[in-house]
């Protein structure tokens, strides 16, 4: 299940110290020898039974388990939420540190999942026969979950960029659907021109949003191997980026307003906000949290820089087998069922997640579903266009937990004094390549 | 009364100053506001409270199928972190204050060899921040195997070196040596001297301590945050935050409105305590003021 960072206690998180170094050349030593198998041994060890834990603050999992226990009746699925989002990753970071703790399948976002990789704290899931999965799930997807080394977890969703836009507000004020990011800036100044109290959008300053906007711009900031890291905040997608930016900040055309606030469901809900730049798992949050507005949303793809259609994952999660785990071949046969068998997939779906299976992605029922949140409109077709839109090549950091942590001190400068963006990043690059050097990693800076 | 009072030495007349006057309805205006806000909206449905003024009621009200809500979300796993934060607070902050409260009269009394030493060591702990302590706190407890258990809690908030530094300093002016030594010569042993003399002239100390580490063990998030993994072992804290962050996943139900009922219900209890045991406080300290 996708998270947008949990807010709170971000530098709480940063304080607790994910520290990563340490355990770089360390890889974990409590595993139980070598737990490998193919698809008959976990069969197999499905059919002995066991119990094991999994960690996820996705609620629909829970259905999963069920439907799981029923179909393997000798197995126990222990469903923990053990936080959301940084709160999970500390636990886990603390759990791997002290060598117990942690849980068989633990759900990470794809954003946060290198940092783990690299620590060693996870299972390489081609032990288990999983590489013959890589052309059941989206090409943007499967890199996120996979290095040269190994594959370190399946998928669970995605979360391509579309633009949700409120049709209400832009009938009212006459304004076309912008495709491109000039019609957008040109919509953000009409729109606010007619009515001061309205915004085209909000931004608060997010670290997963900025990357994300890098990452349609065609950026590439961030790429790393083993541990030598490169980051550069000022590449040619990050400078198309903060050029569109600067112009709606400067000229005040943002609304201030932090996304997942009370006051953002009500701006949403009001139309105080018209669009919004997010994944294509937020159809189901319209649904339960932004009623007022029911039947007057619509999505269309990302506006583009040059014409030609571009997205981004912004969010979206994976889910991996911990090293600690002592019943790996268990937790493999539950980890393929809930995000690779059809039928834990379309729990998922149903409850409102938004796939990255590609034979979900192309099935016409999904295609053909026609949404009354959104006006009747047939949503699925421009989410799966999206993701096969979503550039390819994108990496995070394997410290990116830390480096977003530290995004409100330095981007988010910027964006309280609506000052240069570009002056932000290069700060939050300086900061980011600091920690990393500390934390053991050879770091250049472009 | 007055007339009484009027025997006593010349009090000074009270001031009245307009400046202080407007900077104090100003500074309570400032505090309460967001307690204000908090009534107002545990009012409203999850909808009114996107779509009113949030300073103010909305059409409906209702407080109580909010209430009746929070109490029974998720099976009612409300109450249960309620009554984990009873448990932290009455064994971690009533065991805090009953060791503070020993230490800080033996401190006081006694003289013994390595006091000095014991003095700058509890000194400097009052300066070193829980939080800085949760992580190395968990890798110690994970190695006991005390982790997603209670005792995770508990144990840390048993310890409140600025409780006892503070009933110290309260013993040493509080117990006259006198009175100490009067009950020796009539033969009371240390402990009976302890619970039936100076127990009594601590009272103020103690109470002082107990609501210091109960609105500490009350409010604690950090420590819960990184010991306890399980939901059923969550303090109220930690809890409401996890429905705070369920609106923020997919498929997640948006809960503001219980999030923010189920606050207004979490801070009854603590504002209780504190009006409660602010009473003894304040007699205590003008008793003693009294004294000499």
């Amino acid at each position: 299940m996708s998270s947008r960072q949990s807010r709170l206690l971000r530098g709480a998180a940063a304080l607790a110290g994910v520290a990563l170094a340490a355990s770089l050349a360390a890889c974990s030593g409590t595993s139980d020898g070598a737990e490998s198998g193919d698809a008959d041994d976990i069969a197999a060890a499905l059919e002995a039974g066991g119990e094991i834990t999994v960690w996820t603050w996705g609620t629909p999992v829970q259905k999963v388990a069920d439907a799981f226990e029923e179909k393997y009746p000798n197995v126990t699925v222990d469903v923990v939420n053990a936080g959301t989002g940084n709160d999970e990753y500390t636990k886990l970071q603390n759990a791997i540190k002290a060598g117990s703790g942690a849980p068989d399948v633990v759900q990470i976002e794809y954003y946060a999942l290198p940092q783990f990789i690299l620590s060693g704290a996870l299972a390489d899931l081609s032990d288990f026969g999983f590489d013959a999965y890589e052309d059941a799930y989206t090409a943007s997807t499967w890199n996120s979950v996979t290095t040269d080394d190994g594959i370190w977890a399946l998928p669970q969703d995605s979360g391509p960029m579309v633009m949700y836009y409120n049709q209400a507000v832009f009938d009212q004020f006459g304004l076309d659907v912008p495709t491109t990011w000039d019609e957008y800036i040109a919509a953000a100044e009409k729109l606010h021109a007619a009515d001061p109290s309205k915004y085209l959008l909000n931004d608060g300053g997010d670290a997963g949003f900025t990357t994300s906007m890098i990452w349609q711009a065609g950026g590439h900031p961030y790429s790393s191997n083993g541990d030598t890291v490169t980051i550069d905040l000022q590449d040619q997608g990050a400078q198309k980026w903060t050029a569109v930016w600067n112009q709606l900040l400067q000229n005040d055309l943002i609304s201030p307003i932090s996304g997942w606030s009370d006051e953002w469901y009500q701006a949403l809900g009001d139309g105080t906000i018209a669009t919004l730049l997010s994944g294509a798992w937020m159809p189901a949050n319209f649904e339960s949290g932004i009623q007022a507005s029911a039947g007057d949303w619509r999505v269309a793809p990302l506006p583009t820089y040059d014409g030609t259609a571009a997205s981004a994952e912004n969010g979206g999660s994976s889910n991996a087998i911990t090293e600690q785990s002592s019943n790996k071949l268990l937790a493999a046969g539950f980890l393929e069922y809930m995000n690779h068998d059809p039928e834990g997939v379309k729990i998922q779906i149903d409850a409102g997640s938004f796939p990255s299976t590609t034979a979900d992605l192309e099935s016409d029922e999904f295609l053909d579903y026609a949404s009354d949140y959104f006006g009747g409109q047939q949503i699925n077709k421009v989410l799966v266009q999206a993701s096969e839109d979503v550039l390819p090549g994108w990496e995070y950091l394997p410290f990116q937990v830390y480096a977003n942590s530290i995004f409100p001190d330095t981007v988010g400068q910027s964006y309280a004094s609506k000052g240069d963006l570009n002056d932000g990043l290069v700060e939050w690059q300086e900061q980011t390549a600091a920690y990393g050097t500390e934390q053991g990693f050879t770091v250049t800076t472009d | 009364m007055s007339a009484a009072s009027s025997t006593r030495s010349p009090r000074r007349r009270p001031r009245n100053s307009v400046l202080l006057t407007v900077f104090m309805t100003l500074f309570v205006v400032y505090t309460l506001l967001p307690l204000f806000w908090l009534v107002v909206n545990s009012t409203k449905t999850q909808p009114e409270l996107f779509a009113s003024f949030g300073l103010w009621f909305s059409d409906g009200f209702h407080l109580f199928d909010n209430i009746g809500r929070v109490l029974t979300y998720q099976d009612g796993i409300f109450l249960r972190w309620l009554g984990n934060t009873l448990l932290y607070v009455v064994v971690g902050a009533g065991g805090a204050t009953l060791l503070a409260t020993l230490g800080g009269y033996g401190l006081a009394k006694f003289r013994f060899p390595g006091k000095r030493a014991i003095f700058a060591i509890i000194l400097g702990a009052t300066a070193v921040p829980g939080t800085a302590l949760a992580v190395p706190t968990f890798l110690m407890f994970s190695q006991l195997g005390l982790t997603n258990t209670p005792w995770a809690i508990i144990l840390p908030s048993l310890i409140s070196p600025f409780g006892l530094y503070l009933v110290w300093t309260f013993a040493v002016d509080a117990i006259p040596d006198e009175l100490l030594e009067a009950a020796r010569i009539d033969g009371a042993g240390e402990i009976r001297i302890f619970f039936s003399v100076a127990a009594r002239l601590l009272a103020p100390g103690f109470a002082t301590v107990l609501l210091l580490t109960t609105v500490a063990t009350w409010n604690n998030y950090f420590l819960p945050l990184i010991m306890l993994s399980r939901p059923e072992w969550y303090p109220l804290t930690v809890g409401l935050n996890q429905w705070n962050a369920q609106s923020t996943t997919v498929g997640g139900e948006a809960v503001y409105d219980l999030v923010i009922t189920g606050s207004l219900l979490a801070i009854v209890p603590i504002v209780a305590a504190f009006l409660f045991l602010q009473r003894y406080w304040q007699s205590g300290l003008a008793a003693g003021a009294v004294k000499q």
